[in-house]
């Protein structure tokens, strides 16, 4: 455990020494600001029902969070890789998983900071308005395992590409993938349909989450998407000694 | 303490390393020498458990390297050829990184840092930020995360690339004040810098070992048990050199033990100058040199062949292997 830690500590540190950090959490809270404030205010005269409002702000926030999951996370190995450092981690006496997990923790404890930070935008409703604290609480709780599941993604990405430009392409083709699979489903018949559906990242289980929704299944699904990308890129690290 | 058997590595169809056995004792200092592309890359990698062989065996302490990995990890310091450096770290930070990863213990991590530091002669420099460095100092920050956990067995990768000489020389001391604290392994492509700092060299050429032994060794090897050295003789405007050429070779073959003289090109005559190789069963030096006076003829310089280059040479370029 205390590996994992020192992995994850280390590169919370290299996020907050390079602009890669402060760029990717200002431009984040920037645009969901921007959201919340288009989505709160509206159309002038216009009706507004709270619930309504918060659906909106966390169907925006997911979209940033997948970008800077993707952004966050393509330098994670294909940047150890282009400077020659990975090779220190891997005659290291830790096992490949613990370092994907370290490194895990690094990305997600970022995603989880610039998320956290904007909580004040929802808080603001109950100035004007009535929403629970649990649809809030639900709705973050879905940000944050769509940013888990982003992350996981963006790490095998970053292990199978040697340069970090490739891994954040190929990190956003595999999200983008996973969430387009709810369009393909509807050109399909069931049971096929309730397959993508199923598969799908975003659409139907965000929808649950967004509208104050918990569902275990819901649950369950993230955190396989984690272990299963996760556990690829251990794979990934491993098939490498034997190149 | 390091055993090698039959240990090869392919990349696809390509063979890189191997067969390769040999070993290795507790405090030695080895060299890996051959030429670019030999296979030393790939062997330092396989014995720093980075890369996994495609058959044979590496035991260090006669633990399997292949089976249990993690287990010698701490004892295997490594510098690959590209010191795998943090550029947004600290000296100071980033050795107490590296301590901790190898397994040294949270209270001893301090003490460890500083007596790396202080080996390396890093303790002007250990507050600064790597990326600030020069190609010199990382090449010793690269050292200091090597032997930062006290390894038993350090792996050098071409430790004196890129550096300028008086960075060399700095180094070389730096590799022989770690003699006997560890055994260590390191491979170059530079000759001197292998016969000046190591006790046994094993000459690799495609993946395989062509010669294996001390400096004293291969160059007995060399000179096929014969004493030669090379004469130089000073030419003069008044002689014409190939009667000059003619007299010395002719009082050099009257010496006794002498078994035969050459004329050699050396490079880095004046014009002029006569160059003869003197080989002999026996020392000769004391003798060519009254010999030559007594016949009035004027001795530049007497100096012996580098056979160790030779030999090298002679290893590392040829299809045939002398044995």
């Amino acid at each position: 455990m205390s590996h994992i830690l020192l992995i994850a500590g280390r590169e919370m540190r290299a996020y907050f020494r390079s602009p890669l950090g402060w760029v990717a959490a200002s431009a984040a809270l920037f645009i969901d600001g921007v959201w919340f404030i288009a989505k709160a205010l509206g159309e002038p005269g216009a009706k507004r029902l709270s619930a309504t409002v918060l659906n909106q702000f966390f169907n925006g926030i997911t979209g940033v969070t997948m970008i800077i999951g993707i952004a966050l996370s393509m330098r994670l190995i294909a940047q150890e890789e282009e400077q020659g450092t990975l090779v220190l981690l891997k005659t290291s006496p830790i096992r490949d998983w613990d370092l994907v997990l370290g490194k895990f923790l690094a990305v997600f404890g970022m995603i989880a900071i610039i998320t956290g930070l904007t909580v004040y935008m929802p808080a603001l409703i109950f100035v004007n308005g009535k929403v629970s604290v649990g649809h809030i609480a639900t709705g973050y709780l879905g940000v944050l395992l769509l940013g888990a599941a982003t992350a996981s993604v963006g790490i095998f990405a970053s292990a199978l590409a040697k340069r970090q430009v490739v891994a954040a392409i190929l990190g956003a083709v595999i999200m983008g993938a996973l969430v387009l699979l709810w369009l393909l489903a509807k050109m399909t018949e069931p049971p096929v349909t309730d397959f993508l559906n199923g598969l799908a990242i975003h659409h139907l289980r965000q929808r649950d989450f967004m509208t104050g929704v918990l569902r275990l299944e819901n649950v369950v699904y993230y955190l396989i998407v984690c272990f299963f990308f996760l556990l690829a890129t251990t794979k990934t690290l491993e098939a490498r000694r034997w190149q | 303490m390091i055993e090698i058997r039959e240990l090869t590595k392919y990349y696809g169809d390509a063979k890189a390393v191997g067969p390769l056995s040999f070993s290795i004792e507790k405090g030695q200092v080895v060299g890996l020498l051959g030429l670019n592309g030999a296979g030393k890359t790939t062997t330092l990698r396989m014995l720093a458990s980075d890369l996994l062989p495609t058959s044979g065996t590496m035991t260090v302490d006669k633990v399997d390297l292949v089976q249990e990995p993690e287990r010698l990890r701490p004892k295997i310091g490594y510098l690959p050829d590209r010191p795998p450096l943090y550029e947004e770290m600290g000296v100071r930070e980033y050795l107490g990184f590296a301590a901790k990863l190898r397994g040294v213990k949270s209270s001893r991590v301090d003490k460890f840092v500083a007596e790396a530091i202080e080996q390396t002669d890093l303790g002007d420099r250990s507050s600064e930020i790597i990326g600030t460095l020069s190609h010199g100092f990382r090449q010793r920050v690269g050292i200091a995360q090597a032997i930062v956990h006290k390894p038993t067995l350090l792996l050098l990768d071409e430790p004196i690339s890129g550096l300028d000489p008086v960075q060399i020389v700095e180094m070389r001391e730096l590799v022989r004040s770690l003699r006997g604290e560890h055994t260590t392994v390191l491979s170059s492509h530079i000759l001197s810098e292998i016969s000046e700092t190591c006790d046994q060299l094993i000459v690799i050429r495609d993946g395989e070992i062509v010669a294996a032994g001390s400096e004293s060794e291969l160059t007995e090897r060399g000179s096929e048990g014969t004493q030669a050295v090379i004469v130089l003789i000073a030419g003069g405007a008044e002689a014409d050199p190939s009667t000059r050429l003619a007299e010395a070779t002719s009082v050099l073959e009257g010496i006794d033990g002498v078994r035969g003289v050459a004329a050699i090109d050396h490079p880095d005559l004046d014009e002029g100058t006569i160059s003869l190789k003197v080989t002999a069963d026996v020392e000769v030096r004391h003798a060519v040199c009254r010999a030559l006076v007594a016949a009035d003829i004027d001795v530049y310089g007497i100096e012996r062949p580098r056979v160790l280059e030779d030999v090298f040479i002679e290893l590392t370029s040829k299809g045939e292997v002398s044995s």
